[in-house]
């Protein structure tokens, strides 16, 4: 496998098409490429099919047609967990922390992949001063944590990977406005360290703020796309996700 | 006398404990009830028989015959399970899947081995016994503590201190997370089925070896009792069918001794109905976190 030139993409879709059984189609043929070193996001209301993709991308859902390519490879109906041993790495929609186990071991599970356990402390020490709340509760059961505490293990746990690039659905839902502030700021950290990041937000303001570009998904085809910022000047989006 | 007979239960809870434990593993990390369990107990009976009438050891055809069937264990869900896992098919598919091979197996087995009772060929264990303060321990006993004992101890370090027990733990709670992590879980469940095989094939060895019976249906029966011991001490925890066993076993023990032999089978099912009016979530059973 040869590494990705510069002009390549590191994440490129083509025509993609996902459906769950039946003739109806939750995505309808969408194309979208994330470069490396980019946060690239994906707005759109609820059942737009935004979630469906990035199961979709990571293995959780296969395609019914068109083309995934990560780092020049195709990862179409690949295993979830061969997919994840390459890179992509996603935080998923309502965090999926391991409820019985303690913060430390969701830690662990992050990074199940790494046999290094001196890289394995590295990452958690490096995840623990990014996120200390998690760090003064290292040995409570994840299930008792609040929601917002969640997503920073979720995230925490995904970074635990050392991801090439990282997924994250909806990391900003159903939190208080104080917690949406927090992880808003973590991703931007990610980002100007320079992390490739495929952000999915409802909160589309704070996700167009973030992202270098940005894709607008409507009953499971890309409505619109461009730089963030004409995206969030655009009138259409204005009108029906921003509140103007 | 009462120690002696605390020595007889503790050998029949082993054994019990050993047989839960596989089942609930199984449930536990794989969230089917496999009603095929028994066959593999009944299948470790049978090939530890066979081995010892053709002049094998018995400390070498219990481990042999027991990783058989864990074998057959992984066989058998990679031919029904699998592709019902693959297709999100509802938990009562599996049920009724496994059902009908259960069905299958047991006539199959009846028609090629009969129900006779059969018992190990004379001397496959030493018929000496133990005497400690007056209380007699077999050697068969002894194995079966010991095996008991050593399965139980590698189980409960692999569950909580190994990174492959997290993992299942993983497996058990979150399929697609674990999957997201970069779990394997085709393999992990192959893993699983291997393991519970394993026990319920050891139980099957150790039970045969205790009551010096053998014959197809032995594991029907003690899927009877399964039930019982893991509802008793909550569906799926590791614990709780370890200490319901022996609990199980040692209560079945005593009351044959004290009250009647043929109340003897009664006592699983009554623990079993107290458990689901008084504390449904068993023993150990804790209620699901509620999740935010």
């Amino acid at each position: 496998m040869s590494e990705p030139k510069m002009s390549e993409p590191l994440l490129s879709l083509r025509d993609l098409r996902i459906g769950y059984g039946g003739a109806t189609e939750a995505v309808k043929g969408v194309s979208l490429e994330v470069r490396a070193g980019a946060v690239v996001c994906l707005i759109g209301a609820n059942g737009a099919g935004k979630t469906t993709i990035l199961r979709c991308l990571s293995g959780l859902l296969r395609p019914r047609g068109g083309s995934v390519h990560f780092k020049g490879r195709d990862i179409g109906g690949m295993a979830a967990h061969r997919i994840a041993a390459l890179g992509l790495v996603q935080a998923p929609e309502g965090r999926q922390v391991f409820a019985n186990m303690t913060i430390a071991e969701n830690l662990r599970m992050g990074a199940w992949l790494l046999k290094d356990r001196a890289e394995e402390a590295r990452r958690r020490d490096m995840v623990l001063t990014r996120f200390p709340r998690l760090s003064e509760r290292i040995r409570q059961l994840a299930g008792l944590l609040s929601g917002g505490e969640q997503q920073m293990l979720a995230m925490g746990r995904a970074m635990m990977a050392d991801p090439q690039m990282l997924l994250l659905d909806e990391p900003s839902m159903g939190l208080a406005p104080l917690f949406v502030e927090e992880i808003f700021r973590i991703i931007a950290e990610l980002k100007a360290e320079g992390r490739t990041i495929l952000l999915v937000e409802q909160n589309a303001q704070a996700a167009l703020d973030i992202a270098d570009h940005a894709y607008v998904l409507q009953s499971g085809r890309i409505e619109l796309s461009g730089p963030a910022a004409e995206i969030a000047r655009n009138e259409k989006v204005v009108a029906a996700y921003l509140g103007g | 006398m009462f120690a002696q007979q605390l020595v007889n239960g503790l050998v029949v809870g082993s054994t019990y404990a050993l047989f839960a434990l596989g089942f609930t593993l199984m449930f536990g990390v794989l969230g089917v009830i496999n009603l095929t369990y028994g066959f593999y107990l009944s299948v470790g009976a049978f090939l530890a028989l066979f081995a010892t009438q053709h002049g094998v050891s018995i400390w070498l055809a219990l481990p042999l015959a027991a990783l058989a069937s864990g074998c057959v264990a992984v066989l058998i869900d990679g031919l029904l399970l699998t592709p019902l896992r693959r297709a999100k098919a509802p938990e009562l598919a599996s049920l009724m899947v496994t059902l009908g091979a259960t069905l299958l197996l047991y006539s199959l087995a009846n028609a090629a081995l009969s129900t006779d009772i059969r018992r190990f060929p004379p001397g496959v264990i030493d018929a000496n016994a133990l005497e400690i303060a007056g209380i007699r321990i077999t050697m068969t006993q002894c194995l079966i503590i010991a095996a008991a004992g050593i399965i139980v101890s590698v189980l409960l370090w692999v569950m909580n201190g190994a990174r492959i027990g997290l993992g299942l733990r993983a497996l058990a709670e979150r399929p697609d997370a674990a999957a997201l992590m970069g779990v394997n879980a085709g393999a992990l469940v192959r893993l699983v089925s291997l393991a519970s095989g394993t026990l319920a094939g050891a139980s099957g060895v150790l039970i045969g070896l205790n009551y010096n019976a053998i014959q197809p249906y032995m594991g029907e029966v003690m899927m009877l009792k399964g039930f019982a011991v893991i509802i008793l001490g909550g569906l799926g925890d590791i614990r709780g069918a370890l200490v319901a066993g022996l609990v199980v076993g040692m209560l079945e023990t005593l009351t044959a001794g004290y009250v009647a032999s043929s109340w003897k089978d009664a006592v699983g099912f009554v623990l079993l109905v107290l458990t689901l009016w008084i504390r449904p979530s068993g023993l150990f059973g804790r209620l699901a976190v509620k999740r935010a």
